[in-house]
């Protein structure tokens, strides 16, 4: 028995399953606790390939960050009616069909290559400890230092790295977060967007504007919006 | 329905021997793909709009797992060539893909603020 | 550690079973579960001493006795009555609860709280007492340790009690928050090692106290208060125990919990507090290293009595010792500040790590930068650099990222 392959399949097992789990199950609760399982299995999987780095950042923004941010966002909305929000049959059917046969797709056209099948082993050790930061830290600098350079003569910085795609991601986060505080400010945003639409009744936006967001008065509010939609449709 | 040539599971052979033989990129792919096929069920079949949020982030988990796989020097030896451009391929894909669900639950929480519904088929006052 | 303890396994298994596969499987399997076992027994018996010393020390800040009865004069066996009493307590679960996610969460707090552990080296260079050593640990131990809010998060919601969802919904809030500032804490001493490496950060401060990373600079002093605050509101302790206010809470996000699942909570709990407290006193506190040259390490008086193997492997006991004095001093002092200073409303809670603690460790972050590159031998007595001790260290990891830049910049390359 080879520790690595074993791993391998423990992780793969647990991410696959949890990953079915999240489409199988029809609570949204369930769901984002199956996500983080099957997210934090995939984080193993990384270590597993020598990825450590990529591992820990899994571990710390998508498991530790984004995903508690999700569930923050079940907790918020999840009220009695919308913990359970069930699929008409001939869809699932439907998406079941064409979920396999992309499935089995992509897993055969996998092995395909036979070069990746791993049957050539490849230079390896589990006691061997990689190092990823020091490179990727480099890289991200704009200097790449794990790579050879094409040429023998060409110059140091020949591969400029990440540099400039470090810095576009960074103004992008800087944006995201101003709108994303934006857009979650509350109804007052919302209201005065809606505001605006000049096809909608007065009367429906003040009931929307005065309406309890968990209260039953918010429902009808909703339909009440729902129905001049339908009509005109 | 579905007529599949006989030779189309036979690579799928390998994964029998999981436990003695060593692991290659295909494994990985393999799991990959299944993360991806589940995330995208998920996007088309979940009503719950945080429930298509959390299939996209399985969809970008497959694809991780491709990025890392194919860059490892661990699973390919002398023929990853790629250095650290899978990994930080990942790593962008991990940081944007928090971006994205920040700007997401926004959106999803003011959906839910103005329609009183967290079901993405009642989202239909654009319809006309 | 793992790799002596490999061979020898392998060795003991190769006698025992006559020869072993060629991938050691039985020694790789014994050294994993003889690390595992050895850091859970860490963990636990660290809890039940805990909570028995906070209870004295609650009693004494009060000017009372705490435990006297169980267990002869000072009351040693409290925590052991304690538990078995919780043992035989009726497993309850309200009728509304999620079941599964119900009985989960203490195991997620539990398995989250004992894994960072894994990344936690004990003892220094020649002997690292590590589980793994990981190029990364600093960021692995604190990601991992991140993870604990899904206990808190599950529990509450899963409870269907309005005092465990707004026990629940404190906790992922500040939790959330304050893992910003705690990571730009951390980043100080891993920027002045050079490395995330948990090892060579310990080891780089050795040689007496004057080579801690707390008194690198005045912005790193400060740092480490910043950081021992978040760390405590990250671990969910008083002053910002939030999540189980009891007064406004009834018991927070635990109130429908009840016997043995309740004291796994607090049993992830107090190795929490352990875990950072060790963190902190590997990353600002020497970890290892004494207040004093000692000469436990390579090259020491110890070495040279009893050569490098049992002198060195001595050493690392001895080093293991003197961490551990260290996170005890640090959980020692997290009670204090339990039984001290009342208890922040959530709107200070959150003041308190936006406005104040998240700018005061960006500030101190850039000014120890600073300070490390216009005085990169310190000010004080400064025997060991950084890039000395670096070049000392040997070992298959640790390649910092400056000699890197310097071959490459060189064009050595092949």
């Amino acid at each position: 028995m080879i520790w690595h392959s074993f791993f391998f399949a423990l992780f793969a097992a647990l991410a696959c399953g949890f990953a079915l789990a999240v489409v199988l199950t029809s609570n949204v609760v369930r769901m984002a606790f199956y996500l983080v399982l099957s997210l934090s299995a995939t984080a193993g999987l990384y270590f597993l390939a020598g990825a450590d780095f990529v591992g820990s950042m899994q571990l710390m923004i998508y498991v530790g960050g984004t995903l508690v941010l999700l569930i923050f966002g079940v907790m918020l909305t999840a009220q009695e009616e919308f913990i359970r929000i069930s699929t008409r049959p001939a869809e699932v059917a439907l998406a079941a069909m064409v979920g396999l046969a992309l499935l089995i797709l992509l897993s055969s056209a996998a092995f395909r290559v036979p070069a990746w099948r791993g049957d050539t082993p490849a230079e390896r050790s589990l006691a061997l400890t990689p190092q990823t930061v020091g490179p990727i830290a480099m890289a991200l600098l704009g200097l790449r230092v794990d790579q050879a350079p094409p040429t023998a003569d060409s110059p140091p910085n020949d591969r400029p790295g990440y540099v400039l795609i470090f810095e576009i991601i960074s103004v992008h986060l800087l944006v995201v977060l101003v709108g994303a505080a934006y857009l979650a400010r509350g109804r007052i945003g919302a209201n005065s967007l809606v505001r605006q639409d000049p096809s909608q009744p007065a009367s429906d936006l003040d009931d929307l504007a005065d309406a309890d967001p968990s209260g039953s008065e918010l429902l009808e509010a909703s339909q009440t919006l729902d129905s001049p939609a339908e009509t005109g449709a | 329905m579905l007529a599949l040539p006989s030779d189309t599971l036979l690579p799928l052979l390998p994964m029998a021997s999981l436990l003695t033989s060593p692991i290659g990129v295909a494994h990985y792919l393999v799991v990959g793909a299944v993360l991806f096929t589940a995330g995208i069920v998920c996007m088309a079949t979940k009503r719950n709009l945080l429930g298509v949020l959390m299939g996209v982030e399985l969809v970008l988990n497959g694809a991780n797992i491709n990025f890392v796989a194919i860059g490892s020097p661990y699973l390919r030896g002398d023929a990853a060539t790629l250095g650290l451009d899978g990994q930080l391929m990942a790593l962008f894909v991990i940081v944007l893909a928090a971006a994205e669900a920040a700007v997401a639950l926004a959106i999803a929480l003011n959906f839910y603020n103005t329609v009183g519904t967290i079901d993405v088929d009642r989202a239909s006052q654009l319809r006309g | 550690m793992a790799v002596t303890l490999n061979r020898a396994l392998d060795a003991l298994t190769g006698w025992l079973v006559g020869s072993i596969g060629d991938d050691a499987a039985c020694g790789y399997a014994l050294a994993a579960i003889l690390q595992a076992g050895m850091l859970l027994n860490l963990v636990a018996i660290s809890g039940l001493v805990f909570i028995w010393l906070e209870r004295k020390i609650a009693g004494r800040i009060q000017d009372r006795l705490g435990p006297t009865r169980t267990g002869g004069r000072f009351g040693w066996l409290q925590t052991i009555a304690d538990g078995l009493k919780l043992l035989c307590k009726e497993d309850l679960m309200p009728g509304k609860a999620d079941w599964l996610l119900f009985r989960l969460a203490p195991y997620i707090g539990l398995a989250a709280s004992l894994s960072a552990f894994l990344a936690l080296p004990f003892s220094g260079m020649p002997h690292p007492f590590v589980a793994q050593r990981l190029d990364v640990a600093v960021f692995f131990v604190l990601a991992v340790l991140g993870l604990e809010v899904f206990s808190v998060i599950l529990a509450g919601y899963s409870s269907a009690s309005k005092w465990s969802l707004f026990g629940a919904m404190r906790e992922a809030a500040q939790v959330v928050s304050y893992e910003v500032p705690l990571g730009l804490c951390a980043v100080t001493p891993v920027m002045l090692a050079g490395s995330m490496d948990l090892v060579t950060i310990g080891d780089a401060q050795q040689g007496g106290f004057w080579n801690w990373y707390l008194l690198h600079s005045p912005f790193a002093f400060i740092t480490f208060g910043v950081y021992f605050t978040c760390a405590t509101a990250s671990v969910n302790r008083a002053p910002f125990d939030l999540a189980e206010a009891e007064s406004e809470l009834v018991g927070g996000f635990h109130t429908e919990y009840s016997g043995l699942r309740w004291s796994l909570f607090f049993l992830a709990e107090y190795g929490s507090m352990m875990l950072v407290s060790l963190l902190a006193a590997i990353l600002f506190l020497g970890g290892w290293h004494g207040v004093l040259p000692l000469g436990l390490g390579s090259g020491g008086w110890l070495e040279a009595l009893l050569g490098t193997g049992i002198g060195g492997y001595l050493g690392a006991l001895l080093g293991l010792v003197l961490l551990l004095t260290k996170g005890l001093l640090l959980v020692i002092f997290m009670m204090w500040a339990r039984w001290s200073l009342p208890r922040l409303r959530i709107d200070q809670v959150m003041t308190t790590c936006l406005k104040y603690c998240t700018p005061i460790a960006a500030v101190c972050f850039l000014g120890a930068t600073l300070w490390q590159a216009s005085l990169p031998n310190g000010l004080l007595l400064r025997p060991y650099n950084a890039e000395l001790l670096r070049a000392q260290a040997a070992g298959p990891v640790a390649t910092p990222p400056a000699d890197v830049l310097i071959v490459d910049t060189a064009g050595g390359r092949p």
